[in-house]
């Protein structure tokens, strides 16, 4: 048996137990409901807003899928990683021949199973609530499953990255909440991204949550609707391509940082982790 | 003793590590035989955590020579580390898991390194039952107390049966009876399953019970390597001997505790009463011991002891 395929076996029923233990959480299936209810309800109080042409909630829904599972990819690795390493939870999988392999594996798997309930409890009850998305057949919500796993591979090393490079839970609000505002802000979810600056134009065609976003657009909307486009089209083999590009730097780099973090890993640094977490609370 | 061989396990010369400015190794060697169960005393801040971290590989040192089963823990790839068990200082992790799957998850890591003398990992509910958390197996983690929290990193530190078990203050927070039971366990690992093992402790008493051979760490050295009886007879070889006649308490120390004894019966006879020889313990030895480096004469300190490497254990 090949140790790494092994260790990676364990690592992904590692992710699956992390998936249920999570299914079985109060705070997480919270978390869950109220993303959905807001999301629902701000469609719902503006169902009769328009946007080139066509309902807003059907133009609106498919970018917020996108950004939503950028936004879950980006803040729940850097979530697990900046908790996990200071509560001893890495450094246990140090300490276990294969742990970080499977350690990764299972964050990897784990963070992809937590977009699912994210896209149930909001696609379910909007297939009923707004006709349009109802219209579309399974093959277009084939290819939403396609193009959300293309994104999370794209987005998952940047926030497992991130997290690694930020120095403990208290720091996320600023180095992860910060630029995720800001790229929502920019990216064409809320009103079209024509509207913006060309330079901010540009870079938001940088980042992947704006092609998330026009992905899920292209597979919800009819193909006309891509006239409302930059450059008046789905811009397809774009998409893949920066999220590809994304994905493949992503995966090569984040093994070496969290190697480099794995490395200063040890009991005393995660003891005085504890000591400072301590402090926070007094 | 420090020659390395087939049954060295852990293999130390002149170990430094530094901290900026600040040198907290200035030179450590010792050396573990496979199956040994090593003590690593010393005050507050004199290092026994970093050199634990060093060997379990968890720490790069600054110079010396390192030798864990016969490897540079700098170098041990996944199956050394499959051979040895680190007992972490947990706090939280994996609140949301419970007992049982968290064992089982942990201990599948170890089944590459399975061998026909060594099967891994252990079965996970024998290994639930020797730490005594039958009750709590399905429980989560979060739910239990400190001293059943510990027991649950002894039984993870042991799930993939390590030839070498590092234990850093493994009997905090634990109760009189949980305590017992850890130290039976240390014995049926060192005992049955040639584990060797080494653990840092304050608890004197624990490393009386527990060490074939205790090492006290002191300003950066090793100032005391040997079992605990001869460290005690080392710095003191006089025993305390206390008595009563008529009502009067009456105390003497000496040497032969034994020839005075005898004699104050033949004196007295059956005018004593209330008899009491008492040696020194591991304490006063380790107090002793830290107090003569501590007020400058460490050298003192660690040439006293430089007999007992020689000694026939």
């Amino acid at each position: 048996m090949n140790p790494t395929t092994h260790a990676i076996r364990v690592g992904l029923s590692r992710g699956w137990i992390e998936f249920t233990n999570s299914l079985r959480s109060p705070q997480d299936i919270g978390f869950y409901v109220f993303v959905a209810l807001g999301t629902l309800l701000y469609l719902f109080l503006n169902r009769h807003d328009d946007w080139s042409g066509l309902p807003y909630p059907s133009v609106v829904l498919p970018s917020i899928l996108g950004a939503l599972i950028a936004f879950g990819a980006y803040i729940g690795p850097m979530y697990s990683l900046a908790i996990e390493r200071e509560d001893g939870t890495l450094l246990r999988a140090k300490a276990v021949p294969g742990g970080m392999t499977g350690y990764v594996a299972g964050q990897a798997l784990f963070q992809c199973l937590g977009a699912l309930p994210l896209l149930v409890v909001i696609v379910v009850p909007s297939l009923f609530l707004f006709e349009v998305l109802a219209e579309r057949g399974t093959v277009a919500w084939l290819i939403v499953i396609g193009i959300a796993a293309l994104g999370l591979l794209a987005v998952l090393p940047i926030g497992m990255i991130v997290g690694s490079l930020i120095k403990g839970p208290n720091k996320i609000g600023t180095w992860g909440m910060l630029p995720m505002i800001v790229m929502f802000g920019t990216s064409g979810i809320f009103y079209p991204v024509q509207e913006l600056w060309g330079w901010v134009q540009a870079i938001v065609q940088v980042l992947p949550v704006y092609w998330l976003g026009l992905g899920m657009r292209s597979a919800l909307l009819p193909a006309d609707a891509a006239a409302a486009e930059l450059g008046g089209s789905w811009r397809i083999w774009e998409m893949v391509g920066v999220l590809g590009l994304w994905a493949v730097v992503g995966l090569v780099i984040a093994p070496v940082v969290l190697r480099r973090v794995a490395r200063r890993l040890s009991g005393s640094a995660v003891e005085a982790g504890r000591h400072e977490a301590m402090q926070r609370l007094q | 003793m420090t020659h390395a061989g087939e049954d060295t396990v852990i293999d130390v010369r002149d170990l430094r590590m530094t901290y900026g400015t600040n040198e907290v190794l200035a030179g450590v060697d010792f050396s573990a035989r496979r199956g040994e169960v090593l003590v690593l005393l010393g005050p507050n801040g004199a290092g026994k955590t970093t050199t634990i971290e060093i060997l379990e590989g968890f720490r790069k040192r600054s110079a010396g020579q390192v030798s864990v089963l016969g490897v540079d823990p700098v170098m041990g790839g996944e199956g050394w580390r499959a051979r040895t068990g680190v007992v972490l200082q947990s706090w939280r992790d994996h609140a949301r898991w419970k007992v049982r799957t968290l064992l089982a998850n942990l201990g599948r890591y170890y089944e590459p390194y399975s061998t026909p003398k060594r099967s891994r990992p252990y079965d996970v509910d024998k290994l639930i039952e020797m730490v005594g958390l039958n009750e709590q197996a399905t429980a989560k983690i979060s739910t239990l107390s400190g001293g059943q929290r510990r027991r649950l990193d002894v039984a993870i530190g042991i799930v993939g049966r390590p030839e070498l078990l590092f234990l850093d203050e493994p009997t905090a927070g634990f109760d009189p009876h949980a305590r017992r039971e850890f130290h039976d366990l240390v014995h049926r690992l060192s005992d049955l399953e040639e584990t060797t093992i080494l653990l840092t402790t304050h608890d004197l008493d624990e490393a009386e019970k527990l060490a074939d051979r205790v090492l006290i760490l002191a300003g950066g050295r090793i100032v005391a390597d040997g079992s605990a009886d001869e460290l005690t007879r080392n710095v003191t070889r006089e025993a305390q001997v206390r008595w009563s006649r008529n009502g009067q308490r009456y105390v003497h120390a000496t040497a032969d505790a034994t020839t005075f004894v005898r004699e104050l019966f033949a004196q007295h006879g059956d005018e004593i009463a209330d008899l009491e020889i008492q040696r020194a313990t591991l304490e006063d030895t380790y107090m002793a011991m830290v107090h003569r480096h501590e007020s400058g004469h460490p050298d003192d300190a660690a040439d006293a002891f430089v007999s007992l490497e020689a000694s026939d254990r």
